[in-house]
């Protein structure tokens, strides 16, 4: 009994939340929260596969930060059975995070798939897994929020 | 007995009322900064902001949210949530707060137009749909410190009452780029004229966000085509094709890499990222968040025999930013895509 409370909370607190976009902003440093963030991903389960860096130029271009980044990760069998199921997930596995600097502050972005992916649900199967991945990445970035240096 | 302990845990924070702070830090800190600092959303813990709305204006901002400019509507927090968010906004301030009386403001629309084109437009875009960007200026590059919000904006007039634009026209916003109109040498009239203007726009809007709507229901999620070139050859006429277009490759590799050892690599899933670095920092510009699809990317896949070509879809995707200024920008990579899929498959 006791253990399936948190379950129903965590699920009553994330339907309340039906967001396109996930934010959270860190108070850590950039590198600090991206250590946070490397670490929580793998706690979670996943491998990180690459960190992109998208900062090119960016203070050439008049932005006073390049710490502009994309984190890749994903579960190798999880993907494989998905694009398996609905080849057109090719186009947007693995999962990632961007992760970027304003100011002292570090801010956290991920796609909701449950929204983005809504038009790939055919069955219960691939609904279940879009809101796992949904679950794993609003999980990721509160652990990533609520972390202290 | 799960009913009952579910009943006692969640009449708990019932009772002792939703935590506006914690509310605040979930829902809005990301854009708006700690203590209401500002950052993709303007600051709203200034004294001129808070002193020159009432609560009615709180609440429907968050409720609404303003459409197509960034800000989400909060229509699933219910209304003691969003009551706590406006009395942790509210202690930021010792300044009491207005009302205002919800009375229209009589007014000369078709003159006020005039004067808005001359002085406001510089700043809140014509017609009052807002300045490039949104929020303050930490660390993108903008014209202003902190960027005009969009007026002619259905969240906006829902929420402000005429007396409530007046107010805040006849004393600007300390500490911001809003300066009190009569300093634009403005009078009383002119002011009136203008607020009915502001006012008449709500029914310039029609039912533009609908039809946004159902524009991207009917976009495919995925963009998808077949090959009749082997999978080595595409990703050739990929690369060719991107170049054609003014990108630059930034990255070939195989999907897997990284996520399983390199013998178990499925070789015949290959990705190309691509860029064009003035687009990427002209988006980035516009919305830092467009880093959930940029670099540009398309997938090549080989499937017993069959290649097929596939990339995720921006004309879609600008849709969830709810920001209308990266439309044209994605709806431009959209068309990019399409091209580079038809010229490397046929
Ligand atoms: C120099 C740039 C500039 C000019 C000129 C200017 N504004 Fe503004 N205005 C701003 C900014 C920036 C804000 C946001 C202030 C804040 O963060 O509270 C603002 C806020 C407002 C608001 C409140 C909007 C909201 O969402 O709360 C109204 C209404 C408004 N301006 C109307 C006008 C009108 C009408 C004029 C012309 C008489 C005008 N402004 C001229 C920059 C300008
Ligand atoms: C995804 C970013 C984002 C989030 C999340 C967000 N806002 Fe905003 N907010 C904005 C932007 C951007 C604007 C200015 C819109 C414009 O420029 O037209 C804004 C405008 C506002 C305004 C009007 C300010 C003014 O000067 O008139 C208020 C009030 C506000 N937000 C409150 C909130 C509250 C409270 C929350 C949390 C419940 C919240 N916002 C969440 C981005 C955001």
């Amino acid at each position: 009994m006791r253990s399936i409370l948190p379950i129903l909370l965590l699920l009553l607190s994330f339907t309340a939340r039906a967001e396109d976009l996930m934010m959270v902003r860190s108070t850590l440093s950039f590198p600090e929260a991206m250590v946070t963030l490397q670490n929580t991903i793998r706690d979670y389960g996943y491998t990180l596969s690459r960190v992109q860096r998208v900062d090119i130029g960016l203070t050439s271009f008049g932005f006073k930060t390049d710490k502009y980044r994309i984190v890749f990760f994903g579960k190798a069998e999880e993907n494989r059975r998905m694009i398996a199921r609905r080849p057109e997930l090719v186009a947007y596995l693995p999962l990632k995070i961007a992760i970027f600097a304003e100011e002292d502050d570090t801010l956290l972005v991920a796609a909701n798939p449950v929204k983005w992916l809504e038009g790939l649900v055919e069955d219960e199967e691939l609904r279940i897994q879009f809101e796992r991945w949904r679950n794993d990445l609003q999980a990721i970035l509160e652990d990533v929020r609520r972390a202290e240096e | 007995m799960v009913l009952a302990w579910l009943a006692v845990l969640l009449s708990q924070p019932l009772l002792a009322g939703p935590d506006g702070a914690e509310l605040f830090s979930r829902h809005c800190v990301a854009c708006h900064g700690e203590e209401g600092r500002g950052g993709v959303g303007v600051p709203l813990a200034l004294p001129a902001f808070l002193e020159s709305v009432d609560d009615r204006f709180l609440t429907v901002t968050i409720r609404e949210g303003r459409p197509g400019r960034v800000m989400p509507s909060f229509r699933t927090l219910s209304d003691a949530q969003i009551q706590a968010i406006v009395s942790y906004i509210r202690s930021w301030t010792d300044r009491p707060t207005p009302t205002f009386d919800p009375a229209p403001i009589q007014g000369d629309a078709q003159r006020g137009a005039r004067l808005f084109a001359s002085h406001c437009a510089g700043c809140h875009g014509p017609e009052g749909r807002g300045g490039h960007g949104t929020g303050v200026t930490f660390s993108r590059p903008r014209d202003l410190p902190i960027i005009a919000p969009a007026l002619r904006n259905r969240g906006f007039l829902a929420a402000a009452s005429d007396r409530l634009i007046r107010a805040t026209l006849v004393r600007g916003r300390e500490g911001t780029p809003m300066v009190p109109a009569t300093s634009l040498g403005l009078d009383d009239r002119d002011i009136d004229d203008i607020v009915a203007y502001i006012r008449s726009l709500e029914s310039t809007l029609h039912d533009e966000r609908r039809r946004l709507q159902e524009k991207h229901d009917a976009e495919p999620t995925v963009l998808m085509e077949e090959s009749s070139y082997t999978l080595e050859e595409t990703v050739e006429n990929v690369k060719q094709a991107i170049v054609g277009k003014n990108y630059r490759v930034v990255r070939v590799q195989r999907l897997e890499e990284g996520l399983v050892p390199e013998d178990q690599v499925n070789p015949r899933q290959v990705v190309v990222y691509f860029c064009n670095f003035n687009q990427l920092n002209q988006a980035l510009a516009i919305d830092p968040r467009v880093g959930l699809f940029l670099p540009c990317r398309i997938t090549v896949v080989e499937e017993k025999g069959v290649v097929r070509v596939y990339s995720t879809n921006p004309g879609r995707m600008a849709h969830f930013f709810n920001n209308d200024e990266l439309k044209e920008l994605c709806e431009e990579m959209s068309r990019t895509y399409e091209e580079i899929l038809e010229e490397a498959t046929l």
